[in-house]
């Protein structure tokens, strides 16, 4: 402790800090209403939106992956169980009466709406639900064996998903779902998440989860409850998976099995990885970051002329160019943007030290 | 009676199929200790291969199914050389996540090259034409798959058991740094077993091909998954393992579908299931090894 209260002392002290974070939220919440209120184009909101929807997806995964070091690889899965949570609660019943063609949707839920945040938690506690029972056998496995497991049942669920006709309607998915995820609620969640995960994670819960990370072996002979920690960080981390997926579906307006393959899992496995995994701050920006990204990269599945050499268009490149990112990062730059540490404002103090410092040295010269 | 017969010579193709697949896995994870996710990714690119050799290149079948062997083999070595090799002194984790984005890679690679559309797999009727079998009407195929398997499975067991390189793999899979100090030369004995698992995945694939002939880019991705949990059921790590476990897992999928229909829609769900029993109940598989967690 007494290192870090020496390092603080380099940059401004936890006061300023907490101001600058509230300047910094305060800006960034004025720019959201403005670009709201201000931009036309529906397609930057509709990737604004997703951004934090991202954030939200990946600070769940870092919490299990990142910071309690157990590699499951089952997001998909509780994110499915969100989504069509959330999805089922509130679509309006006509709706639902016509969406069910083979075979009507079971009792309570055919004429049962709820208000989207009861929808958006339910879709949680349900995926929460999911990882408990998915947890008792998968928990008590190790390292890739667990992987496996979880992946496979997150497939598991989505298979469930394909053939329960009268629950989810099967293969066909569901349409109409009302447009609930508004910039205030995808943001709202994201922030709820950050300060969830920032505040777990320095209490004594999140201690212990990083020890058990980093040995589980000296964790469980300093006293913490091994299999009670996992299964805690399991189930918060598929809540709050359970809770973007239903961001998500709300998002999509439609959704079906297929969006939950292992891909999904990996699409925020990449997320996360690129931040570090094991840093909030690391996660948040690199949601932004990848998302945006891929978007903007989007460039590369249209017309391309480089000097003499033109092609139509191929659609993919640009998920071709980002696995290979994902690729390089991983052999070059494995602990990502921020690897376990936080993005602090004593390091941006540091930062620009160090930029001035060269400044100066380059003047000199 | 019939019915039986061509029930139960699926069931050994398909089981076949699986082995060869599970072999890849567990050869890689006996020296690496890595779950190599690009091993379906390689399994696919292998149909495509042989896709474009018969019908774009005009080969003929045994210059195709020689040439997309000797490329999967390669695209194995390569994908070791590239995203694992670096890594090889890093936390396991890393080199997990590596395979996961080789696998992604090689999956957007397909859709860019080949198109999402799915292909059809040509058929080779020297291997699909019908016989007769005890009054059962059954492809050729169903007879050739576990006897391809076989041959290869006593051409694999001879370059363990007598050959040099056969004996720097088990040196490797069983102690690492042993056989490094012991002057085993890594990057080479690697780099083999990447292309034996990598050839049989190809040699797997043009027989999956022709048993089910729709080529897609996520058609690694199932079969990769399963015949992991083959290897796992086995006895990661064991050659004999993966092949018991692959057969188990074939012949029971099989079996199980044919015996309740109704079943059918969870037919991948079933190694899973099968997965986390074996895991809880005897998690070094039917023939593996005891090993100990040292602190």
């Amino acid at each position: 402790m007494a290192k870090m209260a020496s390092k603080t002392k380099q940059g401004p002290g936890a006061v300023v800090s907490v101001a600058l974070t509230a300047a910094l939220l305060a800006l960034m919440a004025l720019l959201l209403w403005r670009m709201q209120a201000g931009i036309k184009d529906v397609y930057i909101m509709k990737i604004t939106r997703l951004c934090a929807i991202n954030i939200t997806l990946a600070l769940a995964m870092n919490l299990i992956n990142g910071f309690t070091g157990i590699f499951s690889l089952g997001h998909a899965g509780f994110m499915a169980v969100g989504a069509y949570a959330t999805a089922l609660l509130t679509i309006p019943a006509s709706n639902k009466a016509m969406m069910f063609m083979i075979a009507p949707l079971v009792k309570p839920l055919d004429t049962l709406t709820l208000p989207f945040p009861a929808a958006l938690i339910t879709g949680g506690l349900l995926a929460a639900l999911a990882a408990y029972l998915i947890g008792m056998p998968c928990l008590r496995l190790r390292g890739d064996y667990l992987a496996i497991a979880t992946l496979g049942f997150s497939e598991i669920i989505r298979v469930l998903i394909m053939n329960a006709q009268p629950l989810t309607n099967g293969a066909m998915g569901l349409r109409s779902i009302p447009a609930n995820a508004t910039v205030a609620w995808t943001y709202g969640v994201a922030l709820f998440t950050i300060v969830f995960m920032a505040l777990l994670t320095t209490s004594s819960y999140g201690r212990a989860l990083k020890a058990i990370r980093d040995d589980e072996i000296a964790a469980e002979s300093m006293g913490v409850p091994l299999f009670n920690h996992k299964m805690l960080s399991f189930m918060l981390s598929a809540f709050f998976a359970g809770v973007g997926g239903g961001l998500l579906a709300a998002y999509n307006g439609t959704i079906g099995q297929d969006m939950f393959r292992v891909t999904m899992t990996y699409n925020i496995l990449m997320i996360v990885v690129m931040g570090g995994m094991g840093s909030i701050s690391g996660s948040v920006i690199s949601a932004f970051v990848v998302t945006i990204g891929q978007e903007w990269l989007r460039f590369l599945d249209g017309p391309i002329t480089v000097g003499r050499f033109h092609t139509d268009g191929v659609v993919g490149l640009r998920m071709v160019v980002f696995a290979a990112l994902l690729l390089i990062i991983i052999v070059f730059f494995r602990n990502g943007l921020f690897g376990t540490k936080e993005a602090t404002w004593s390091g941006v103090w540091r930062s620009f030290g160090k930029l001035r410092g060269l400044g100066k040295r380059g003047e000199a010269a | 009676m019939s019915a039986i017969i061509q029930h139960l010579a699926n069931a050994l193709s398909v089981g076949s199929l699986y082995a060869l697949m599970a072999i890849g896995y567990t050869m890689v994870y006996g020296v690496l200790r890595l779950i190599n996710f690009a091993h379906g990714e390689i399994f696919m690119m292998a149909m495509y291969i042989v896709f474009f050799g018969l019908t774009m290149f005009l080969m003929p079948w045994y210059v195709s199914f020689i040439v997309a062997i000797l490329l999967t083999a390669a695209l194995g070595v390569a994908a070791e050389r590239l995203a694992y090799r670096p890594l090889r002194d890093a936390p396991r984790i890393s080199i997990l996540i590596s395979a996961i984005a080789v696998s992604y890679f090689l999956q957007n690679l397909a859709t860019v090259l080949f198109g999402g559309r799915p292909l059809t797999f040509p058929q080779v009727p020297l291997f699909t034409s019908m016989i007769d079998v005890g009054g059962a009407r059954i492809s050729r195929l169903l007879i050739l798959t576990p006897a391809v398997t076989a041959i290869l499975l006593i051409a694999l067991q001879y370059l363990l058991k007598r050959t040099k390189t056969g004996m720097a793999m088990r040196a490797v899979a069983r102690d690492y740094d042993a056989a490094r100090l012991m002057g085993v030369d890594l990057n080479r004995t690697i780099a083999m077993t990447f292309f034996i698992g990598s050839s049989l995945a190809g040699v797997g694939a043009i027989m999956w091909g022709m048993k089910y002939p729709q080529i897609i880019p996520t058609v690694g991705a199932m079969p990769g998954v399963k015949c992991f949990i083959a290897a796992v059921l086995g006895g990661i790590g064991s050659v004999a393992g993966a092949v018991v476990g692959g057969l188990a897992l074939g012949i029971a999928e099989v079996l199980i579908v044919a015996a309740a229909p109704a079943l059918a829609g969870y037919r991948d769900a079933f190694a899973f299931v099968l997965l986390i029993i074996v895991l809880l109940v005897k998690p070094t598989g039917l023939l593996g090894e005891k090993t100990t967690e040292k602190v």
